[in-house]
């Protein structure tokens, strides 16, 4: 019965060859260090659940945000577990990010033919950082606010144009309602899309290049 | 020796056997408190009654329907919110009282008294409500729903909930 749903499917759409180049790839013998890159994807994907999902609640202006937040953890069926799973999620990706990225340093798999793949994951942590620290601010509670004032101060001391930056990353010169609101922007829309296009070239480039063997101590 | 073929299932069918049943209980356990996340403010109800003074019964003109507001506070999610409603009103001899909800039981809409048409109006799609709150003309199921209303000591109450 499966079958013949699926072999009616791939006669007309063709997917069969596609899930086979992807999942029946050939792969050397490597080790546990190699599945980060699955695990990032995957941390990826329940981010943007969870995210979609506490969009459903949360008001990103400075007299919502704290009392919609407080009332996903404490009033919401389920969500401590949603904003939770977001939370512990956000942080576990970048540290899971970040391994993926110094295993692929160590086992020096960016080299040839794989430059393009690494060059996109390092825009991809980059990317995941920009969403860590857009999202910090998103619960508009006294860490969340000063951290941000501290982060985005950084960007101020830039030479020449340090102060118009800050005052771009901001939307003025304080930390106000323009500045929760394209946090919120960013944080769902610019780098989430971004991240998803990356991935798409990134895990492409994955399929296509195979992945390395792990380096041998004579080479 | 065992060959291949003797096996009842082949590795890889042993493998995405396994991947699959993780999947499916990772997504149960993420997706049913998902269900009841996202519903969660419609299972909250009100449920709280209490009778309302709305005004001295004397305000309302005898035989004809008198509009009163009021309004309540409400907790909508993380805040207390007022809600202003309007009720129509008419008593005859200033003890007996029916009391209108003023909205349409076609679709919500409100509806208003028009003196001139001697009848409630809703604009939305011209549902047309009798004295009595009777439907005369349109799309409307049923009679203008009414609240449980009396007069004491010349004031006018009604009972409310939620």
């Amino acid at each position: 019965m499966t079958t013949r749903v699926i072999d009616w499917l791939d006669e007309r759409m063709g997917l069969l060859v596609v899930w086979n180049t992807i999942f029946d790839r050939k792969v050397p013998k490597v080790n546990w260090w190699y599945t980060l890159g699955s695990a990032s994807l995957f941390l990826a994907i329940m981010q943007a659940v969870t995210g979609i999902f506490l969009t459903i609640y949360y008001i990103p202006t400075p007299e919502e945000a704290y009392s919609s937040v407080e009332y996903i953890m404490s009033d919401v069926a389920f969500g401590w577990l949603i904003r939770g799973m977001h939370h512990w999620g956000a942080t576990l990706m970048v540290a899971i990010v970040f391994l993926h990225l110094l295993r692929v340093f160590y086992y020096g798999a960016y080299k040839y033919p794989r430059e393009v793949t690494w060059v996109t994951g390092v825009f991809l942590f980059l990317v995941t950082m920009g969403l860590g620290f857009t999202g910090y601010l998103l619960p508009w509670n006294q860490r969340a606010y000063w951290a941000t004032a501290v982060g985005s101060s950084i960007v101020g001391t830039v030479p020449v144009v340090g102060d118009f930056l800050l005052r771009v990353l901001r939307g003025g010169d304080d930390l106000t309602i323009l500045t929760l609101s394209r946090f919120f922007g960013v944080h769902i829309w610019f780098l989430p899309g971004m991240l998803f296009i990356l991935i798409g070239i990134h895990l492409y480039l994955v399929v296509r290049n195979g992945i390395s063997n792990m380096p041998k101590s004579d080479e | 020796m065992t060959k291949k073929s003797d096996y009842m299932i082949s590795r890889r069918g042993f493998v995405g056997g396994i991947v699959g049943l993780i999947g499916a209980i990772m997504s149960t356990v993420i997706g049913l408190p998902v269900v009841g996340y996202v519903v969660s403010p419609a299972l909250k109800k009100g449920g709280r009654e209490e009778w309302l003074t709305l005004a001295p019964a004397s305000a309302a003109e005898p035989g004809v329907p008198t509009p009163f507001t009021f309004s309540r506070m409400k907790e909508v999610g993380w805040r207390r919110v007022r809600i202003n409603r309007t009720v129509y009103a008419i008593t005859n001899d200033g003890e007996n009282v029916t009391v209108f909800s003023d909205a349409c039981t076609h679709l919500s809409c409100k509806v208003h008294w028009d003196a001139e048409r001697n009848a409630f109006v809703c604009p939305c799609h011209n549902g047309v409500f009798d004295k009595e709150g009777n439907v005369v003309s349109g799309p409307p199921p049923r009679p203008l729903d009414r609240f449980e209303a009396k007069i004491e000591n010349d004031q006018l109450m009604i009972l409310v909930e939620g």
